[in-house]
This record gives C-alpha cells, sequence and structure tokens, in this order.
C-alpha cells in the first residue's frame, strides 16, 4: 500500500490493518524516519515538497522492485509532505512476510531506495535561514549497494 | 511543451511552470536545457551546472540523450531527498 498524505500516521494501526487480515504473516520489518535537529543549527521546520503522481507511480515501482526480490505478502509506505516540526514522523515502511529475512531486507532496501529514487525535496528553515537539503554521497552508496 | 520546476530549480528560475514552444532543432534533453539557459538570467542561473539538475519526462527519470517532443511533460529538479 502507498500512500502520500499530509496527515500523521499511526504505525500500530497501519500494522494492525494488515496482519488483521493475513495469519500467515510471521515477521513485520518496520523504520520510521524522523524530522530531526541537526546538531546546531536549531532546525524550526521542514517542508517536504514532491512531485505528484510521479511519487506514487515512483514509489509503486519500488515497491513492485521488493516484491520482486523478496517473498513478501503485504508492505506499506506512507511518506508524508507539507511542513513538518523536530519530531515528526515523515515515513513508515513496513514490510510483511513469513520469516524476518524477507521482511527485514525488504525493509531496509525501500527506504534506502526511496530516498534518492522518490521525487521528494526537503527545505530546512532553521535559524540561520532556509536552505535545500543536498543528496548525501552516503544515501547514493546505500541504494546503490542492492 | 509544458516544463515544471521543483525545489530550488523553481525558486530560482521563479515559477512553478511554463509552457514553451520548440524548434525542431531540440530533440533531446541537453538541446532543451541549452536552450532554456537563455531565457533569462534566472534559467541561466538555475540550470548552471547541469551535474545537479535531473530531469524527468512523462514522470520518468531519464538522462541528457533521452528524446524529447512537443507534447511531453519535463519535470527538471535538483537531485531527490526522500525519506
Amino acid at each position: 500500500m502507498i500512500k502520500v498524505q499530509k496527515s500523521d500516521f499511526d504505525i500500530n494501526l497501519e500494522i494492525k490493518k494488515i496482519t488483521a487480515n493475513n495469519k500467515n504473516i510471521g515477521g513485520v520489518g518496520s523504520f520510521i524516519g524522523i524530522v530531526r535537529d541537526n546538531d546546531e543549527k536549531k532546525l524550526k521546520s521542514m517542508t517536504l515538497e514532491h512531485y505528484p503522481i510521479m511519487t506514487e507511480n515512483m514509489l509503486e515501482k519500488i515497491n513492485l522492485e521488493a516484491k520482486a526480490r523478496w517473498k513478501l505478502i503485504d508492505s506499506i509506505i506512507i511518506h508524508r509532505y507539507g511542513k513538518l516540526y523536530p519530531g515528526d514522523q515523515i515515513v513508515l515502511v513496513a514490510t510483511f512476510s513469513q520469516h524476518r529475512k524477507d521482511a527485514l531486507e525488504a525493509c531496509q532496501f525501500l527506504i534506502d531506495w526511496l530516498k534518492t529514487k522518490a521525487p521528494f525535496w526537503k527545505l530546512e528553515s532553521t535559524n540561520n535561514g532556509d536552505n535545500w537539503v543536498k543528496e548525501k554521497i552516503s544515501d547514493l552508496a546505500a541504494a546503490k549497494k542492492w | 511543451m509544458h516544463i515544471k520546476y521543483f525545489s530550488w530549480v523553481r525558486d530560482q528560475i521563479g515559477v512553478e511552470s511554463e509552457n514553451i514552444t520548440i524548434s525542431n532543432e531540440i530533440t533531446n534533453v541537453n538541446d532543451l536545457l541549452k536552450h532554456l539557459k537563455n531565457q533569462s538570467e534566472n534559467h541561466s542561473k538555475a540550470l548552471n551546472d547541469i551535474s545537479v539538475i535531473r530531469c524527468a519526462v512523462n514522470m520518468e527519470v531519464v538522462d541528457l540523450e533521452f528524446s524529447i517532443n512537443d507534447n511531453d511533460e519535463i519535470a527538471l529538479f535538483p537531485p531527490m531527498t526522500g525519506g
């Protein structure tokens, strides 16, 4: 399930929606990305912008790739956009499988790929002004290893 | 041709999107970028360093050699930073 939304999400609720109807699920791998205040920059807010429709298409593609590579019973990607504040949840990735290896690896794959392949951009607003977050070499390397 | 801009590319160019008519000489993304650079000082500044510009044609990320035509939706943006 792919959702791109402004509103917050509840991981427990989302997971239960899926596990309630699938009694063959043996494990859930999950990742939540949270708005972080970087050291001394004193982050006031982070605004996430995206490219509607392309975002959903790309997340769907990445999700299909995960399902092709691992034995997944189901998966969730919820990505928020709009103005968020330190401590707010940004993204939820959850993967459901019979065994832990598939769930855990697929979860890491999904978050690694969506960081550099899904059309989102982050504008940080700090006490020193606004700046667009730059692509990180470490994120590119993480995506490439899959 | 409809062109959308995102993130700081949009901020620097000053518009979210624009429609342009392209000549027959523009056949791929690289040609389009060269053409756009000459549109204004803002375009020139925003598109100066092509290494930090990514392009999507009809919502698929493509490289500079990708062929384009008048009916395409083009998007120009910096590297993506999701998650």
